[in-house]
């Protein structure tokens, strides 16, 4: 079984978002970078299949020299091999581009699944999966916290408002990740040690066979007017009393009269 | 119809979700803006006698794709079906509700046109003209204001945020006929919840715990019955075990609109604050005063929730009567 695994770095989340001077963009300083803890899932279950049906795990990502770091993580982890989508061409694009150049870079990679996080937490899109199972014309399953591989056939439970889905697709297929997946391994020192000598090969935009201009920012549909913080709220109003029941009596009264919510 | 506004609403088991009257009331209002028609659009099988009900929100037509491939969602199907519909008389702009399914389903159809797609929206405004979309990123500690190259701009809009407006009108259902061949995938086993428990992302009140919980969350869930709230809760009570992953608020979790969040035991780590803080009001109990939770709310009580939870589920009690 030849599992791919899409993966994106991102900032930590508990670290603090600045927004860039430009007023467009986020500050790329003093942020700790890490991979998105959704793929994380993706390759852990990528691992797992691997371990547990044979073949190849290969991670690919795409972005800026520093994208590496979180190839290696991957291969620390024990995935096979890595690609690195590197090219001055392919940065600053939105998803639709991201989806076009990872789908141009699978053509050459063979696969019976693709794992990929359900979104980045970055920006939040989630359409990147969904939208490199479009360009292959393959199935997708979104937001699938089991898995199960049958014969040519992938079994994936997914979580619905309310409730689970469990839907079957024939292979190829590409499956999104949900948190309850599994527990993301860490990397060990000889992992670590081992993921140095793993192939990691690097592509250009040329490579792939995709068109500079309908990648990166000169291909964006998504056009970011600004960036702003959210709102402000009013100084926090302390809510005291003698007892508990003063308290819980004021805060409903508060809740009731002032704030009409309940 | 270049200039046309279509919303996708959604269905489920032959009733409207909610989101599905706030992209139809969102529609409304575009169209009115744009001097442009609405359609609404009802995707399902056996779902026709549902049509009349988008006309009372505004709706100009009523496009009904009706076909037993349809009757369970399966995304594939969907965005065929969408895609044959509205080939004929591509609109302008395309709005879905950004639930599961509307998300799922607007990613692979934005992929399908090569078009572009605002997820998760928290507000549509016009601008010389433009369309501008509002859409939180890094689970809402930021806000991107975006417009969008091209025809059509689709965009999915976050549950709970826009404002239902009936407005009844007449409007002409059509059935377009569809030919969606062969499904690759096929729904095994639908496993739901029939506790009638509200959705954290639907909720109108939404009480969460934290690690002050110490695990114990009956006192939550007392006063969430009480006021008819969804229970939610923190990474670090979800990673103790003492929930489950989809009851998670944060950035690695559900991001939460509702109208009321009390807080409970929860310190207000940055990745959970991203999550609640497009909440209307937010109440926090801790015993911390310095917790930072208190920084994103609106009324603090410093205390223990232990003590404070059930002489507030009383107090609630007492004031519904």
């Amino acid at each position: 079984m030849n599992v791919v695994v899409l993966v994106k770095q991102v900032p930590d989340t508990e670290s603090l978002v600045q927004i860039a001077a430009d007023g467009v963009s986020i500050r790329k300083e003093d942020v700790k970078w890490v991979m998105n803890p959704y793929d994380e899932l993706a390759v852990e279950e990528a691992l797992r299949i691997r371990e547990a049906k044979g073949g190849t795990v290969t991670v690919v990502s795409l972005g800026g020299a520093r994208v590496q770091e979180t190839i290696r993580t991957a291969l620390a982890m024990g995935a096979d091999k890595g690609v690195h989508i590197q090219d001055p061409a392919a940065e600053g694009g939105d998803a639709l581009a991201t989806a076009r150049i990872l789908a141009a870079a699978l053509k050459s990679i063979p696969f019976d699944l693709i794992l990929c996080g359900q979104r980045g937490v970055d920006e939040d899109n989630g359409q990147v999966g969904p939208a490199v199972a479009e360009r292959l014309g393959i199935p997708h399953l979104a937001l699938v916290v089991k898995l199960e591989l049958l014969d040519g056939r992938v079994r994936g439970h997914r979580l619905v408002e309310g409730g689970t889905v469990v839907v079957e697709a024939p292979l190829p297929a590409l499956i999104t990740t949900q948190r309850g997946l599994n527990e993301p391994r860490y990397a060990s020192l000889p992992g670590i040690m081992k993921a140095k000598k793993k192939p990691l090969e690097v592509k250009t935009l040329a490579d792939l066979g995709v068109d500079p201009a309908t990648v990166g920012a000169a291909g964006r549909k998504i056009l970011v007017q600004a960036l702003k913080l959210p709102p402000t709220r009013k100084a926090v109003r302390m809510i005291s009393g003698e007892t508990p029941e003063a308290v819980a009596a004021e805060l409903v009264r508060v809740l009731h009269e002032e704030a009409r919510l309940i | 119809m270049a200039d046309g506004i279509v919303a996708v609403t959604e269905q489920r088991e032959g009733k409207f979700r909610k989101v599905s009257y706030e992209v139809v009331s969102e529609g409304r209002r575009l169209a009115d803006a744009r001097g442009a028609k609405l359609t609404a659009v009802v995707m399902g099988s056996g779902v026709q006698g549902l049509a009349s009900e988008l006309a009372a929100y505004g709706a100009d037509r009523v496009l009904v794709l009706d076909d037993p491939a349809l009757a369970d969602f399966r995304v594939e199907a969907y965005t065929e079906a969408l895609a044959q519909a509205l080939a004929a008389d591509p609109p302008a702009v395309i709005l879905f509700g950004a639930t599961v399914q509307g998300k799922d389903l607007a990613a692979r159809y934005a992929a399908r046109l090569d078009a572009g797609l605002a997820m998760d929206c928290t507000a549509i405004d016009i601008r010389d003209g433009d369309l501008v979309f509002t859409r939180p990123m890094f689970g809402g500690k930021i806000l991107a204001e975006v417009k969008i190259a091209g025809l059509p701009q689709i965009a999915a809009v976050r549950p709970n945020v826009m404002r239902i407006e009936r407005q009844p009108r007449q409007a002409a259902v059509e059935a377009p006929a569809l030919s969606l061949g062969a499904v690759p995938t096929a729904v095994v086993e639908k496993r739901m919840d029939t506790s009638g428990r509200v959705e954290l992302t639907e909720a109108d009140i939404i009480v969460s715990g934290g690690r002050g919980t110490g695990g114990n969350f009956a006192p939550i869930e007392e006063l969430a019955a009480a006021l008819g709230a969804a229970v939610g809760a923190s990474r670090s009570a979800v990673d103790e075990g003492w929930r489950k992953h989809s009851d998670q608020v944060g950035q690695t979790g559900k991001v939460v609109s509702p109208t009321l969040y009390i807080a409970c035991g929860i310190s207000g780590a940055i990745q959970h604050l991203a999550g609640m803080s497009s909440s209307k009001v937010i109440v926090a109990i801790n015993k911390d005063p310095e917790a930072p939770i208190f920084s994103k709310a609106d009324y603090g009580v410093v205390g223990d929730m232990f003590q404070i939870l059930p002489k507030l589920t009383e107090a609630v009690k007492a004031l519904k009567g």
